[in-house]
């Protein structure tokens, strides 16, 4: 059997400070992506109305979310509004915006697109039978749309959950950090650390997300 | 003679430069049964929606009760709460079940207790046939029965009128019946109705009158009787022998 250099992670807080760095992870994406969720739900249903002023709104917003790298909105968020605005923020108060606007963009276009995609006689019904406009938004369009939007927002907070990874990059101590930080320090006594560590970090990611995943099917059969 | 329920004055419609209805009026008395025929494409159904403001209008008044209704009305989910429509695809809601599809309005939009209002879709399903069906969802029922329960989620809005648009036009032939014979007893309930149809012996048994509805007006409008054993004019004529079946070639032969 190779040294897969597993040990390491049993040496004083090793697999608990890794477990830490993966909650700083999700903890980033999962508020960004409450956000994102709550604001894209609204966004998308104005801009779903044809030729309106936030419809070119989400375009632009989309657009430039989608021209840009990520990487790029972090460092202007955590450098840059400190040289700028001489704001002060912290790197996970930093990502938490980046990933928020982000996630909001998307999530408002997918929203967008399954509120869209309701038949308009649908709408029609249920206006017809007396309901106020936000009734029908509450009752009609949004269960049916949130049916479709499941699968779709599932995958972009697991793109979430993976692009937490560059958030090291301003300076927080995430899961991957904390990986450098065990594999430095045990370069000498396990120098196969590094394999073991991110197969670790692997395993977690994958056990995250598919989690995830499985909760989303659940959603979905339960509203079928 | 009973009171004016709708009435509709002047009514102009049009779809961009492309007029459909032009200086249309028509009032329906409390308990009549007016059913509208016509040629496919000739403003039916969009005469239909403009009731209960689903298209804009260009010009005139639609009247319930007296009171206009009209797309940019504060009150208008309270006036279409007043008119019952039932569309040719039925459209249910396929999220909710039978009873919920039936149950939404009279709780979210009348605000009446969910107990009180469960109790009289139960009896209004029962009436229809369809007790059983209540926790079914739409995808589980057949087009008759879809449309039944559509009829129902109309009826539990004590509305003043019922409308009704081709709707037995996506049913399969064996289930047109069904639909129709709860129209019929709506009838015999002196329910106020405007039906759109294409079924001219249902529409012979239940109108208390009929309306040609042709070229963006009203071109005939007569009893049951009159219209279909002496139509005034051409038209009309021309568009009963569009439902009959002559083989020449057969009774010479
Ligand atoms: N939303 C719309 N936009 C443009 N034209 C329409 C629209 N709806 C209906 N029309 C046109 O209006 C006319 C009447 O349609 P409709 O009321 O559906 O006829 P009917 O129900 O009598 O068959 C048709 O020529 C149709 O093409
Ligand atoms: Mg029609």
């Amino acid at each position: 059997m190779p040294d897969l250099g597993l040990e390491v992670l049993w040496k004083g807080k090793n697999f608990v400070r890794l477990l830490g760095g993966l909650w700083v992870a999700l903890r980033i994406s999962l508020i960004a992506a409450g956000i994102s969720v709550a604001a894209g739900i609204i966004l998308g249903i104005l801009a779903s109305r044809k030729h309106s002023v936030s419809s070119v709104i989400l375009r632009i917003w989309l657009g430039i979310i989608h021209i840009m790298p990520q990487m790029v909105l972090l460092f202007l968020m955590y450098f840059g509004t400190t040289r700028a605005f001489g704001w002060n923020l912290s790197g996970e108060t930093a990502a938490v915006i980046v990933f928020s606007l982000w996630g909001t963009a998307e999530m408002g276009d997918l929203v967008r697109g399954a509120v869209s995609s309701i038949p308009a006689i649908q709408r029609e019904s249920a206006e017809a039978l007396g309901l106020q406009p936000v009734q029908v938004y509450r009752w009609i369009i949004l269960p049916q749309a949130v049916r479709r939007l499941i699968p779709l927002s599932i995958n972009l907070i697991t793109r979430m959950i993976k692009t937490t990874s560059l958030v090291t990059l301003i300076g927080v101590v995430e899961i991957l950090k904390v990986a450098q930080q065990i594999i430095e320090a045990n370069r000498k006594a396990s120098p196969n650390a590094a394999f073991g560590v991110y197969l670790t970090i692997f395993v977690m990611y994958y056990l995250a997300c598919r989690l995830l995943s499985l909760a989303a099917k659940r959603l979905e059969k339960h509203w079928r | 003679m009973a009171e004016t329920v709708l009435s509709i004055s002047h009514l102009t419609k049009r779809f961009d430069d492309q007029t459909i209805l032009e200086d249309l009026s028509l009032d329906v008395r409390e308990g009549e049964v007016v059913v509208i025929v016509g040629s496919s494409g000739c403003g039916k159904s969009t005469l239909l929606r403009c009731i209960n403001a689903l298209e804009s209008i260009q010009g005139g008044e639609i009247r319930l009760r007296g009171e206009p209704i009209r797309q940019d009305s504060k009150n208008l989910p309270e006036m279409r709460r007043k008119v019952g429509m039932v569309f040719q695809n039925y459209e249910l809601f396929p999220h909710l079940t039978v009873l919920d599809n039936i149950l939404l309005a009279p709780v979210k939009a009348q605000k009446r207790s969910r107990e009180e209002a469960r109790e009289e879709a139960l009896a209004l399903l029962d009436r229809v046939g369809l007790k059983e069906k209540a926790g079914s969802y739409p995808r589980q029922l057949s087009g008759g029965q879809k449309q039944r329960v559509a009829i129902v989620r109309a009826l539990i809005m004590h509305p003043e009128i019922l409308l009704f648009d081709e709707v037995t036009a996506a049913l399969d032939p064996e289930m047109v019946r069904e639909v129709l014979d709860v129209i019929v007893s709506l009838a015999d309930q002196g329910k106020t109705m405007l039906i759109v149809t294409h079924e001219m012996s249902f529409a012979r048994a239940v109108a208390d009158r009929i309306i040609l509805l042709e070229d963006r007006r009203i071109l005939e409008e007569s009893t049951p009787e009159q219209f279909f054993t002496s139509p005034k004019t051409e038209q009309a004529k021309k568009f009963l022998q569009s439902f009959e079946f002559n083989r020449k070639n057969k009774a010479e032969a």
